[in-house]
């Protein structure tokens, strides 16, 4: 590292000693030309997300960049690997707590494409309807967060006001706010509450209100835009050839998202577009979330108007738990009830790599069992880690300002980069 | 993965289909960057895009020979599809040669699974630990490595806590 520049200064100083000024000159003296290595973070209020960044500096210039990450790992792989398959779900919430529904469904989509399981369609549909909020959610404390971070306290607010008004729904729906753990293999695990989509329309109409809000007060904004555009720039190339994936490889002009490509659940029947950027800068990511949100809006409107009734999980003993009157009536449902509780659900023995479109991009799921319960191998492909791992390759060479929209609008997630 | 068997019959081991319809291809460690950079480079494959890759450790399983597992899956955008291979290795002599000079991407991948299975790639510019700290000891995703098992940098309190427990290393 370049701590050769820094540790020299014992007594001497190469910058000023060549014109010796006199005692008190200080403000004569030579402007110092040394490389600075500054440490941004663990937790530093322009990067959200607990990253430590090494940066080293000649002036304003970012001359080298070392992310270096593993402040929140809590060893996720290794705890599902000892647990059962429905006791992994309270660790999915939180490898992005605002998107803790779309990782329960991916991980569930994963798992029951070992079993072989379709899950009914009204579970189905309200997967769908889940995964848009929190995109919702995510997209918007992102985009907000982005704005404040730019210096723009109004907008954060606006997001954070239509956040918390989809959380209440959220809250209503699974009676967490954040960790749901809403999901079960096989389907959910209850019903949309008496007179919840109604809600939720209403929800949505208020939050496309405070999506123009943001909109007039960001996307003109010349500060903003000066800020945004032709910095954090990366090219098509680079962002395949690093892996990356979601709004911020859309931004670049590639066209792709796993919900069109490869539908899962019902997304093939709902009607909505993807939007594409051009210049793959941080101005076209911001974008990109912007419109997203408004096509999450329009996918929500459309499941809430066509979903059917019916059962919410499979109706088979061994996978879902069985209904309450049968455990406390029959002998058999005791005896299903427990041995799900107890020795989990048996998936037979296989293996499966399988992704849904998470908010930031595609969360794959490599899952090995061995047919005993438990997972013998959980592997999470987090869509933020190879935005994160790419961070250097764009950042070097640019201005130190620049490092906080392109931080902003990558929008890196402690939790599922770190596992 | 027709196209890999027929350009290079020697390099697959193993061809099956997993649960959920996905092929898989065991390779052969040496012929790896051969075929992966086939699989990147052919005009009708054009596997760009590095998806994803991780260890597995097989102790436990009915097959454990060899013991470690590198898994690789590649997205193409032209053909909208992935492709997933891996490559065994021994507890002997896990060495693996890198993607990096191929795959930007693979660079951080590369590392975690160097940091979690100990599996070192021949060729990566800097493999060193990425999530866990440079003085830890031993790699924690391998089955061998207990559960509790605690390496705290700074002494941890005591905690009288049954559920957690103050580990089974006796560090604290």
């Amino acid at each position: 590292m370049a701590n050769s520049h820094s540790t020299e200064a014992q007594g001497h100083n190469p910058d000023t000693d060549g014109s010796l000024p006199p005692e008190g000159s200080e403000l004569e003296a030579h402007l110092q030309s040394k490389h600075m290595v500054i440490n941004m973070g663990p937790s530093h209020p322009a990067t959200h997300g607990t990253v430590r960044l090494k940066v080293e500096l000649d002036g304003e210039t970012i001359v080298k960049i070392d992310p270096e990450i593993g402040f929140l790992h809590r060893g996720f792989q290794k705890s599902c690997e000892n647990v059962t398959w429905t006791q992994c779900l309270p660790y999915t919430d939180r490898l992005n707590y605002l998107s803790a529904m779309m990782n329960n469904f991916g991980f569930l989509n994963a798992v029951e494409k070992l079993i072989g399981l379709e899950i009914p369609e009204r579970a189905q549909y309200i997967r769908v309807i889940g995964s848009e909020l929190h995109r919702l959610t995510d997209h918007l404390t992102c985009v907000g967060a982005t704005g404040l971070e730019m210096g723009g306290f109004a907008p954060f607010l606006y997001g954070m006001e239509a956040r918390e008004l989809i959380q209440d729904r959220v809250t209503e729906l699974t009676g967490a706010r954040l960790t749901t753990t809403f999901g079960r293999v096989g389907g959910i695990n209850r019903d949309l509450p008496e007179g919840w989509a109604d809600k939720v329309l209403r929800t949505m109409t208020r939050t496309e209100e405070l999506l123009l809000e943001m909109d007039g007060l960001l996307t003109g904004n010349r500060i903003f835009v000066d800020r945004t555009k032709n910095t954090g720039v990366i090219s098509a190339e680079d962002a395949i050839d690093y892996g990356w994936t979601g709004p911020a490889l859309r931004a670049c002009g590639v066209d792709h998202d796993l919900r069109k490509v490869q539908p899962y659940w019902v997304y093939d029947r709902l009607d909505f577009d993807v939007p594409v950027g051009e210049h793959g800068d941080n101005y076209d990511r911001y974008l990109v979330r912007m419109e997203e949100m408004r096509q999450s809006i329009r996918i929500i409107r459309q499941a809430l108007d066509t979903i059917p009734a019916g059962p919410i999980i499979v109706d088979d003993w061994r996978i879902a738990l069985p209904p309450k009157p049968e455990v406390y009536g029959t002998i058999e449902g005791v005896m299903a009830h427990f041995k799900l509780v107890m020795e989990g659900i048996q998936v037979p023995p296989g293996e499966v790599y399988d992704a849904t479109e998470a908010s930031n991009g595609e969360l794959g799921w490599y899952l090995v069992s061995d047919g005993r319960g438990r997972p013998y191998k959980c592997h999470v492909r987090a869509p933020g880690f190879p935005v994160l791992a790419a961070v250097p390759h764009i950042i070097e060479g640019k201005m130190l300002a620049d490092l906080i929209p392109t931080f902003d609008t990558i929008n890196m997630i402690g939790g599922e980069v770190e596992q | 993965m027709d196209r890999v068997s027929a350009h290079f019959p020697e390099a697959v081991v193993e061809r099956y289909v997993d649960r959920a319809g996905g092929a898989w291809a065991v390779i052969h460690a040496d012929s790896l960057p051969k075929v992966a950079a086939f699989l990147k480079n052919d005009a009708e494959l054009e596997f760009k895009l590095f998806g994803s890759m991780d260890g597995v450790d097989r102790l436990h399983l009915a097959e454990n020979d060899p013991r470690f597992e590198v898994i690789y899956i590649l997205y193409s955008l032209k053909r909208r599809e992935h492709v997933r291979f891996k490559v065994r290795v021994s507890e002997h002599k896990p060495v693996v040669p890198s993607l990096v000079p191929l795959f930007r991407g693979a660079n951080w991948w590369e590392r975690l699974t160097f940091d979690f299975y100990g599996i070192r790639f021949d060729g990566h510019p800097d493999l060193r630990r990425i999530l866990l700290y440079e003085e830890f000891q031993g790699h924690p995703l391998r089955k061998d490595y207990a559960l509790r098992d605690r390496q705290p940098l700074i002494p941890e309190r005591p905690i009288k806590d049954i559920f957690r427990g103050p580990g089974t290393s006796g560090h604290s």
